[in-house]
């Protein structure tokens, strides 16, 4: 269904994004777009090392160039001079040491570019080379190179263990059981747009920070310590972003802008990231090791599950803790498990930086698990889908850690549409009429997304709606569009209670000094958390609208007035005034509304640390999907092609079916890119794909159209009933496809991305 | 270096080094933020721009290139109403971060230069030297095919 033009927008069509005609035209301006009047450039001399002691910066000649207008140190920083959450590490420039190939030494500004050059080419660092780490297993042996010295723990980040049952118990009762060692290797973010913005000290002493950020509120804060500046005087401003994927979960330049601001004279500084540059210096999904232990009933029910999970997260911990303990929290997948034992490890190492992507450690542990789980069923003698059918989970069961599902649970119609799909029924003739040297598998893979920060950070976002002089409503967005239809999603859930079209509105993008704080773009809480609390707002501005109605016109009894296109209408007497003539005549005070929406929790308690449960476990709210994929092996050259993709999904109702595929399909082509193409190298701290040529992403002739059902369902607590799932589409390709080349070639793959080599090697020696 | 070119319609002379790169001239001292730079190396197509009709890279195209060349940029291709691409890329949803969509766009318009009524396979290898991370491209092509249908109910 699709929205009619000058008609209020309908919960569950599809309307055309707001951000399109900007975006179509060239004309909407990204944080990498601005260049204001009297610009200096920034440029950051970073660390050719993995791990070094600094004994001295000599800049004296590069600040002599002609046309440098400063070379800046972490002796230029008066604050902490360290940002990161929850473990403030990383320094905006580095003091002591460098830990990474990469790690910013020193920023200079510059009048152009030529000149930035120059000067950068001039700044002299002495080093005294430590000895690196560059390995999870390594870094946790003793006498290891520490990176961070005088800190509990020494290079383990965090470790965590998360039971139920007995899992002795549960493997001496188990009738089959598999054990399997699982390799992921890093994933680059790879936004078109790389980390840019431009920071200014206005004339009244704001530091303004425009940038590309999904974390606007956070940033403000942590550069404001790390700076020693005032925070309530830094503002951070967060136009559209050129994609973000986690990448831009937290501070990127944000610190350097900041910085530079304070000692450019009053001009704004701009800092553009270069392709190279970022892929060296930006976070990336962490590499991970993990082990499953699984073992089964005879008759095929799950029953015991060890996984042990290894995350090295680089020289800085990022979000490495929440990112393991994410993963962690969907160790079990989407079924019932009677004993469990979960144990995690995060790791410092000398290489760069891992941190938010895309679904926080997800895709890492579910490449295994649904392996494994697919190996189980064949063991049992039970096809993969009535397996997994069989033991997942439904509303009101515990999972395999013990959640209680208490909310929409919908694995199993999920499954159930995989199931009636021809792709499915009708797999063994197309397996069967394979042309000569192709072989045909067929695979499928199920996965879930948990919603939001967990149980102890409040969820909350903050919405405002303001009506203009010319009777428009103005929205205030308080969270990051990066690209996901976020804002647009605003207009359609205020014009649909408002009863007004969709371009009646605008929209405002998130600027910590004009919108209410809302938290991060993350954790596919953008709409649920912003929606419920803009619901409110709208909501409540009606009421305002009826009351001041009922003012105007007496005769009006508000209980029955409902509101239309540009008008009231009373219905008793069919009777209608211009609303226009009613917004007009509110007070300033009745034209602005705002609310504040905190999400709901999962309250169980958990025999855990208590940083486990700060840090987001257990969730409230999952979102599921089942995932089948039909793939073609060339025998000769090892190639893969996807041949059809179908993805069910359950995001509780759908309020724009448009966006919905948009993230599904999205969400899927990054999820192939990790299974098959996206190997982002490192060898000893050093990066070695540095470009799109090293780093190959799916281009339009890699992905298959998809084939999308949201399953219906409804998830009582959401904005008109939708559930995030951002994240949920990218973990489950992976899996998926390794099933299927499994089907087809006999031969199980332990390491991703599912290359032609490997599965020539894989088939060669027969290591199935 | 003293070039004369054509930028969206305007003839410009401008005197500029001559290695100085297109997407910086562009940008920088057009305003032309349009055309997007998302590798510097000629492996996105984020800036993608018309060069006499054909798409290029102007990443790789230095200030001596554009003497005597008609420029269109994404702010010159339909500057008055949108272009039926444009059109069919908001309506069938083709756009979410949107930092490849001036590139892809203009890709487009070359590709339904050449081969007026692609197919689907055709759209997709004429799109393939530009990436886009945020879609799976499947609505990038849905838009393309819909401007080859719409031309198809014209005719």
């Amino acid at each position: 269904m699709k929205h009619q033009e000058d008609k209020p927008a309908q919960i569950g069509e599809s309307l055309k994004r707001a951000d399109g005609f900007g975006k179509v035209t060239g004309t909407e301006k990204y944080a990498a777009d601005l260049y204001p009047d009297n610009l200096v450039i920034g440029g950051v001399v970073r660390s050719p090392y993995p791990h070094a002691r600094i004994r001295a910066i000599e800049f004296s000649s590069a600040a002599q160039v002609s046309g440098v207008i400063a070379v800046i140190t972490h002796e230029h920083i008066s604050g902490t001079n360290r940002v990161g959450l929850p473990e403030r590490d990383q320094p905006i420039l580095a003091d002591d040491k460098v830990r990474y190939i990469g790690d910013p030494v020193v920023l200079v500004l510059a009048e152009n570019k030529q000149v930035l050059r120059e000067a950068m080419s001039l700044v002299q660092v002495e080093y005294e080379i430590l000895p690196p780490v560059f390995d999870s297993d390594s870094a946790l042996q003793e006498g290891a190179p520490v990176l961070h010295e005088g800190r509990d723990g020494g290079n383990l980040l965090f470790q965590a263990d998360i039971k139920k049952g007995d899992i002795e118990t549960g493997f001496s009762e188990s009738a089959f059981i598999l054990e399997e060692t699982f390799y992921t290797p890093y994933q680059e973010h790879a936004y078109l747009e790389t980390e840019v913005g431009v920071g200014r000290l206005t004339e009244d002493g704001i530091l303004e920070i425009t940038v590309s950020t999904q974390t606007p509120f956070r940033d403000g804060r942590e550069v404001a310590d790390a700076l020693g500046f005032p925070q309530e005087k830094v503002r951070v401003i967060a136009p559209y972003l050129g994609g973000a994927f986690g990448g831009k979960d937290g501070i990127t330049v944000q610190g350097l802008l900041g910085i530079g601001a304070l000692y450019s004279g009053g001009r704004p500084v701009k800092i553009y990231t270069s392709r190279e540059e970022s892929f060296i210096s930006s976070t990336k999904r962490h590499p991970a090791k993990v082990t499953i232990k699984m073992g089964c009933l005879p008759d095929g029910t799950l029953h015991a599950l060890y996984c042990s999970l290894l995350f090295d997260t680089g020289a800085y911990a990022g979000l490495g803790t929440p990112v393991l303990i994410h993963g962690m929290n969907h160790a079990s997948g989407v079924y019932r498990i009677t004993h469990t034992e979960i144990t995690g490890k995060a790791v410092y190492t000398n290489n760069p930086v891992s941190s938010a992507f895309r679904a926080f450690g997800i895709p890492q542990v579910i490449f295994g698990l649904e392996q494994v789980v697919d190996m189980l069923a064949q063991k049992a003698g039970i096809d993969p889908l009535t397996f997994r059918m069989m033991n997942a989970v439904h509303k009101g069961d515990y999972n395999g850690l013990g959640i209680f599902m208490s909310q929409s649970t919908g694995i199993s119609s999920c499954l159930a549409t995989l199931a009636d799909h021809p792709l499915w029924k009708e797999r063994d003739s197309w397996i069967e009429s394979a042309p000569p040297f192709r072989k045909r598998g067929v695979g499928i893979a199920a996965n879930s997304s948990g919603m939001g920060y967990g149980p102890v950070i409040p969820d909350t976002a903050g919405a405002k709606i303001e009506i203009l002089p010319d009777g428009r409503f103005r929205i205030y967005g308080g969270i990051v569009d990066m690209g996901q239809g976020n804002s647009s999603t605003s207009i359609h859930i205020a014009s649909s209670i408002l009863m007004q079209p969709p371009d009646r509105f605008e929209l405002i993008q998130p600027d910590t000094h004009r919108c209410l704080p809302s938290g991060s773009a993350s954790a596919s809480r953008t709409t649920y958390t912003f929606g419920n609390a803009l619901i409110t707002a709208a909501e409540e501005l009606k009421v305002r609208i009826f009351k001041k109605a009922g003012e105007l016109y007496p005769h009006f009894n508000t209980d029955t007035l409902t509101l239309e296109p540009d008008r009231v209408l009373h219905t008793p007497d069919n009777s209608c005034v211009p609303l226009q003539e009613i917004l007009l005549r509110m007070s300033e005070s009745e034209r602005t509304v705002t609310s504040t929406w905190t999400a709901p929790t999962n309250n169980q308690t958990f025999d855990i640390p208590g940083m486990v449960r700060i840090l987001g476990f257990p969730n409230l709210i999952y979102s599921y999907a089942a995932h089948l994929a039909r793939v073609e092996v060339n025998e000769l050259t090892g190639q893969v092609t996807i041949d059809s993709y179908l993805a069910c999904t359950d995001a509780g109702n759908i309020i724009n079916p448009q966006v919905f595929e948009q993230q599904v399909q999205g969400a899927i082509a990054q999820g192939i890119g990790y299974a098959l193409y996206e190997d982002f190298i490192v060898r000893e701290g050093q990066v070695i794909t540095k470009n799109f040529s090293t780093y190959i992403l799916p281009t339009s002739l890699d992905i298959p159209d998809i084939i999308s059902h949201a399953v219906s369902g409804y998830e009582e607590t959401g904005p008109f009933g939708l559930k995030g799932m951002g994240e949920l589409g990218v973990a489950t390709p992976l899996p998926c496809i390794a099933n299927a080349i499994a089907n087809c070639t006999g031969c199980r793959l332990h390491q991703s991305p599912l290359t032609p080599e490997r599965i020539l090697t894989a088939v060669k020696e027969r290591r199935c | 270096m003293l070039i004369t070119c054509t930028i969206n319609g305007k003839r410009i002379t401008l005197d500029v080094p001559s290695d100085r790169r297109v997407v910086d001239i562009l940008r920088e001292d057009f305003g032309l933020t349009g055309t997007k730079e998302a590798c510097g190396a000629g492996e996105c197509g984020s800036c993608t721009i018309l060069v006499n009709g054909e798409s290029k890279l102007s990443c790789l195209m230095v200030a001596a290139q554009l003497d005597g060349a008609d420029i269109i940029t994404i702010e010159g291709f339909s500057p008055d109403e949108l272009h039926p691409i444009q059109e069919a890329f908001i309506e069938q949803g083709a756009i979410q971060c949107g930092f490849c969509t001036p590139g892809m766009v203009l890709a487009a318009a070359d590709l339904l230069r050449r081969i007026p009524h692609p197919s689907r396979e055709e759209i997709r290898a004429g799109i393939s030297g530009n990436l886009c991370r945020c879609t799976g491209y499947q609505k990038i092509v849905d838009a393309i095919a819909s401007v080859r249908l719409k031309q198809d109910n014209h005719e």
